[in-house]
Order: structure tokens, then C-alpha cells, then sequence
């Protein structure tokens, strides 16, 4: 084809494969402005932007991973936290079971001895009231006793039965005896 | 010309030469010389709305300039040369890729109607260019005999038939090269051209009469064109550039 365009060409005046000089020049110029423009200006003006894009969206990658890591971090930190707290709750309610119990205890020793002492200072006191009792009461039956005996012999025996002490002894043998029936 | 009985005006050579706008000083600046620097206009000003003052966060025009550069840059240079050593020649083979389609897609554009690149003066000033920046860069790289072999293919591994080898590789990738590089250019957009110019001629000359059904082919058949030819403007671009990058990756390469 290309021989068949030349011989064609030949018959021509020009030739289609031998280019004319000013066609080249303005060729040349043509495309000269062209690569000026993108070399020089247009080519390292993008790659800027081009370059500033990329370390944005790394950026903004490294930007969600340093938050990513520090809600984990933070994730965990709450976490122990929270396993801490729980673990001083445990152990805060072991203390007051333990307290709780310890003081139900003093209480009930508490209890246990004022009792004992209530109980006790009502024995002491029945104790004391039944000897002042019996005390008036031997009084009482030893003067009965006498002033009827007097009023039976007609003559007082007051003095006497006291200073012989007879009452008295006729009493503490029926104490004794009351004491071995009971 | 063409004058064979029937006074169709078959296209031919003439339909690629073009009487001068103007003359300057002998200088005849014609319809073609206007079309390549329009192309240099389109290119410049559309690249400059584009990346003129470039944003991070792109319009629509930047979106699209962004689109063809990383098409050229990564689609092509970084394909065949690799970052490293192609990232230096970006500049060189985007401006060729978007002159080149700029100039092939004037054959379709109404009043222009005519592919620069059909003219050979512009495929052989690219085709130059391309040629003096791999050949400097092979002696460059290899030095003067490395150079020398390069090119050549010369290895001793072949024997006695290496230097039939060294001179066949000589010849064609010295000599012819750039001879095909540029005409393999011109050569799809003169036949490009014809065959656009030829369906548009004969739907309008073969429009009378009974003839108006052929005509309404050479229409149909002329709109195909159009859209064939857009493909074949692209591609030749694309293989220009592809076809240049190779060269320079195989001046850098080690083994040739």
C-alpha cells in the first residue's frame, strides 16, 4: 500500500510521505507549547494535589486508627475498672457480712450478760427480800409467840424469852426444817 | 484528477493538500497549521481548567483531566517502564497522547473535517522526538559499546549468525523505527480520512433519482465511519504512546 501510495504520490507534486518544512516547524511548535505546559506547570501542579490527597486519606486513616486505639485502650482501662470495682464490691460486702456477723455476735454476748446480771441482781434481790422478810418475821412470830405465851402464863415473858434465846432457837429448828422439806 | 467519465470526485492525494490562509513572507500558513495549533489551544486550555489550580477535593473538569492523566501515567507509562523509570518521561508521553487524539479527532469534528495527523510532517516531528530521547538514552545508559549493543542485539551466545542478527536489528530499529512509528500514525488517519471523505462524497453525488438508496447507504455507512474512526483516532494515540514508552524501556533495559 505504501509502495502503491508512493509511486501514486511521485505522479503528484508531493509526495504524501516527504514532509514539508513549514508543516514541521508548526508541528514542532505545536506540540512544543504542549509539553511546556504540562512538563513545567499543569503535570507538577497535580501531582501536588495529587500527593496532598493521598496523605489526606492516609492521614485520615492514621487518624481512625490512633481513635480506634484509644477507645480500645480506653475500652480496656474501663474494663479493669470495672472488674476492679466489682471485685471491691465483693469484697466490701464479705467485710460487712463479716462485721454483721460479728457484731450479731457481741450483740448476743451483750444480751447474754445483761440478762445474766438482770437475773442475777434478782436473785440478790429476792435473796435480800426474803431475809428481811424472814428477818421481820421471826421478829414478829417471836413476839407473837412470847405475848401469847404471856398472855397464857399471865406474866410477861419478854425479857426473858429474849435473853434466853429460846424463840431463836425454836425458830432456826423450823427454818432447818423447812429447809430439808423443800 | 479523477476524471473518469462520470465526474465523481474521487478523493485522492489532493484532498490532503490545502491552499494557504495566508502567506507570510513565503511562509504559507494553511487550514492544517491552524488545526494543529488549535489542538495545542484545546489541550493547554482544557489541561489548564483542569490542573490549573488543582483542588484535593476535584470538579468535575479536574475529575476528568484526572481521569486521562492517570490513564497515561498509570495505564501506560507505569505499565511498561515501571514507577522508577518512567515517572522522568510522564510529562512527555501525556503531552504526546492528548496532542496526538486532539490532532486525530479534528477528522470528525464539523469544519475541521481533516486529522493533522494525516499529514506526515506531524506523525515524523513526534516520531523524531520520541527517537532522539531513546537512542541519547541507550549510549547514555550502556555506554558507548553497551550502547552499541543494545541496539544492535549483538550476543555471542549466537554464534557466527550473531552478526546477521546485529545488522538486522541494526536496520530496523535505527533506520526503520521511526520511519514506522510515525507512519503507522499517519498512515491509519490518511486512510481514515479517505474513507470518511469518500462515503461523504458519494451519499451527496449519488443522491438523484433511483440512485437514492445508494446514496442512503454511503449515509449509513458514513456515520459508521464516524463512529470507527473515533475509535481508531483513540487507539492510534494510545499506540503512539505505547509504542514510544517501549522504546525507552528498552533503552534502559538491561538485555535487549
Amino acid at each position: 500500500m505504501i509502495a502503491n501510495l508512493v509511486q501514486l504520490a511521485a505522479e503528484e507534486e508531493q509526495n504524501p510521505l516527504i514532509p514539508p518544512g513549514p508543516e514541521l516547524l508548526v508541528g514542532t511548535i505545536a506540540f512544543a507549547i504542549v509539553f511546556f505546559f504540562f512538563w513545567k506547570k499543569l503535570l507538577p501542579n497535580i501531582n501536588k494535589v495529587l500527593e496532598e490527597r493521598r496523605e489526606a486519606i492516609e492521614g485520615g486513616i492514621e487518624k481512625a486508627e490512633a481513635a480506634q486505639t484509644e477507645a480500645q485502650s480506653v475500652l480496656e482501662q474501663y474494663k479493669a475498672q470495672l472488674a476492679e470495682a466489682r471485685h471491691e464490691a465483693a469484697r466490701l460486702r464479705q467485710e460487712a457480712q463479716e462485721q454483721g456477723a460479728q457484731l450479731i455476735a457481741e450483740m448476743r454476748a451483750e444480751g447474754q450478760r445483761q440478762r445474766e446480771e438482770i437475773v442475777a441482781a434478782g436473785h440478790s434481790q429476792i435473796e435480800a427480800d426474803r431475809k428481811a422478810a424472814a428477818q421481820a418475821l421471826r421478829q414478829d412470830v417471836g413476839q407473837l409467840a412470847t405475848e401469847l405465851a404471856g398472855k397464857l402464863v399471865g406474866e410477861s415473858l419478854e425479857e426473858h424469852a429474849r435473853q434466853s434465846r429460846t424463840i431463836d432457837r425454836f425458830l432456826d429448828e423450823l427454818d432447818a426444817k423447812a429447809e430439808a422439806t423443800r | 484528477m479523477s476524471d473518469n467519465g462520470c465526474g465523481f470526485p474521487a478523493p485522492g492525494l489532493h484532498s490532503f493538500l490545502f491552499k494557504p490562509i495566508f502567506t507570510v513572507g513565503g511562509f504559507e500558513f494553511n487550514k492544517v497549521m491552524l488545526l494543529a495549533l488549535i489542538a495545542t489551544t484545546v489541550v493547554v486550555t482544557f489541561f489548564y481548567a483542569a490542573f490549573g489550580k488543582a483542588k484535593l477535593v476535584p470538579g468535575k473538569v479536574q475529575m476528568i483531566g484526572e481521569a486521562g492523566y492517570d490513564f497515561v501515567r498509570r495505564g501506560i507509562v507505569y505499565e511498561t517502564m515501571g514507577k522508577k523509570d518512567g515517572e522522568k518521561y510522564v510529562p512527555l508521553m501525556v503531552s504526546l497522547f492528548f496532542f496526538i487524539w486532539i490532532m486525530n479527532i479534528w477528522s470528525v469534528v464539523p469544519l475541521a473535517q481533516f486529522p493533522v495527523s494525516s499529514v506526515i510532517a506531524y506523525p515524523f516531528v513526534l516520531a523524531g522526538i520520541v527517537y532522539f530521547v531513546w537512542v541519547p538514552l541507550t549510549f547514555k545508559r550502556h555506554g558507548f559499546v553497551g550502547g552499541w549493543k543494545n541496539i544492535t542485539g549483538y550476543d555471542n551466545s549466537l554464534g557466527p549468525i550473531k552478526w546477521l542478527v546485529a545488522f538486522i536489528e541494526f536496520f530496523s530499529n535505527l533506520l526503520v523505527r521511526p520511519f514506522t512509528h510515525a507512519v503507522r500514525l499517519f498512515a491509519n488517519m490518511f486512510a481514515g480520512h479517505l474513507m470518511l471523505v469518500m462515503f461523504t462524497v458519494a451519499s451527496w453525488y449519488l443522491l438523484n433519482s433511483w440512485l437514492i438508496p445508494a446514496a442512503g447507504v454511503s449515509f449509513v455507512m458514513t456515520i459508521a465511519m464516524i463512529g470507527f474512526e473515533l475509535f481508531v483516532q483513540a487507539v492510534q494515540a494510545y499506540v503512539f504512546v505505547l509504542l514510544a514508552c517501549s522504546y525507552i524501556q528498552g533503552a534502559l533495559a538491561e538485555h535487549h
